[in-house]
């Protein structure tokens, strides 16, 4: 059972940090994995009232607001252009719109979690996570960080040259993924992350440049071999390590077919 | 307790509720029994509502944050859902009938934002709604129908 003292609206990121340092005070995102926990929560620090629920966008980066709903990642045209609609298919198979109309890209990201499509994509993008007080850190930092009492403000995408692909594999449409992969080229530098594993995502650069000069099918069979080496997976309900290895080299592979189509 | 003010199916309540009130007990606690409890695992969609518009899971929310915003029930849309309801009934899509009120909140705002969606874009705005009778046929056949009707219109 999941029970709230107090609630707070916060009026500035000033009086959230505050508040947050207290003991069983939690920032409410969007409450849904919250809400299935238990304990009893002091006071609840809504930040609604920040304006923290827009994508800024100017000619170098996206700014993505901690509050801003999975499903608005969903429906933004321009972040989807940017991402050859990788950030549509992380996020479009998430439980339903009612679901993806709370969540927030702030929690998600903030949460870590094992299951995480969000943020599998987003560590395949030169992404950013700017803090209250611990300034504007990479993602891929803040993916190992253990969690603290910072807050997440926004999500910061830089636009440089991209090339994406996402590819999950769920029992059912809705479900949990039992592996998660995006691959990418980052200005001329390929990487891959594989979330679901079923441990936290993780991110893998292309450190021997096995597709540095291009995709063939020597390289692409080479990189999928490279990631599956260094990239463990585990076993649990949902599927067995072997599987997800197997399912990690298919994906994989598949988005690299992909890459190759975009222009 | 926390004092509020919500815009329930076009009236304006207000009530002090504790600060862990969730909005679906509110929104019970208010007669509007349409929102039923399903899941509580944020899964089944049994408990949707329009928050200013947008479709949300009412067992997720609490109340305090639905302070000063409009709530609409399947109690306040009667008029936009008897337009297709009836087309779903016609297909024998509901057998218990439990998960409908959620179905046709979420189908109301589906026609909102896309009033000609494809059987792919429904099956995908309709996928966080749970029906353990049926095997969504049904719902599909049903709203295809109504649309369709309203093409020969």
């Amino acid at each position: 059972m999941f029970t709230i003292q107090k609630y707070v609206r916060a009026q500035s990121l000033e009086e959230a940090y505050e508040l947050n340092q207290g003991k069983n005070n939690r920032i409410v995102a969007g409450m849904l994995w919250l809400r299935l926990g238990k304990g009893r929560v002091n006071t609840a620090i809504d930040l609604t009232d920040l304006g923290l629920n827009t994508i800024e966008e100017d000619d170098e980066k996206f700014s993505i607001g901690a509050m801003v709903s999975l499903r608005s990642l969903e429906q933004h045209e321009s972040l989807n252009s940017y991402t050859n609609n990788a950030v549509c298919n992380a996020v479009k198979d998430i439980v339903g719109v009612q679901f993806r109309n709370l969540a927030t890209i702030g929690g998600s990201i903030w949460g870590r979690f094992g299951f995480s499509d969000v943020l599998t994509v987003f560590l395949a993008m030169d992404s950013y996570v700017e803090l209250y007080k611990g300034g504007i850190i990479p993602l891929s930092e803040f993916a190992t960080m253990k969690k603290d009492k910072d807050i997440i403000v926004r999500i910061i995408v830089k636009k440089i040259p991209l090339k994406i692909a996402y590819r999950a594999m769920r029992a059912q449409r809705t479900d949990f993924p039992v592996l998660a992969c995006a691959t990418s080229i980052v200005d001329g530098k390929a990487r891959a992350v594989v979330g679901a594993r079923p441990a936290r995502a993780k991110l893998i650069m292309d450190d021997k440049d096995i597709l540095t000069s291009g995709i063939s099918e020597e390289s692409k069979n080479t990189f999928v071999e490279y990631v599956a080496n260094n990239i463990p997976t585990s076993s649990n309900l949902r599927g067995s390590a072997e599987y997800r290895t197997h399912l990690l080299k298919v994906l994989t592979s598949r988005n690299l077919t992909e890459l190759e189509e975009i222009k | 307790m926390i004092d509020i003010t919500i815009t329930l199916n076009g009236k304006k309540i207000s009530d002090s509720i504790e600060p862990d009130s969730i909005l679906l007990d509110f929104l019970r606690d208010h007669k509007c029994y349409s929102v039923k409890r399903g899941c509580e695992t944020t899964n089944c969609g049994l408990c949707t509502v329009l928050m200013d518009g947008t479709p949300i899971l009412s067992c997720s929310m609490l109340t305090a944050r639905a302070d000063g915003h409009t709530i609409q029930t399947l109690e306040g849309l009667q008029e936009e859902a008897s337009s297709f309801v009836g087309f779903i009934a016609d297909q024998g899509a509901d057998q218990c009938g439990f998960c409908n009120p959620g179905f046709v909140m979420n189908t109301i705002a589906l026609l909102k934002e896309n009033p000609d969606p494809t059987d792919d874009e429904i099956r995908a705005f309709l996928s966080g709604n749970l029906c353990r009778c049926s095997g969504y046929e049904g719902q599909l056949r049903g709203i295809r129908n109504y649309l369709n009707s309203r093409v020969k219109e």
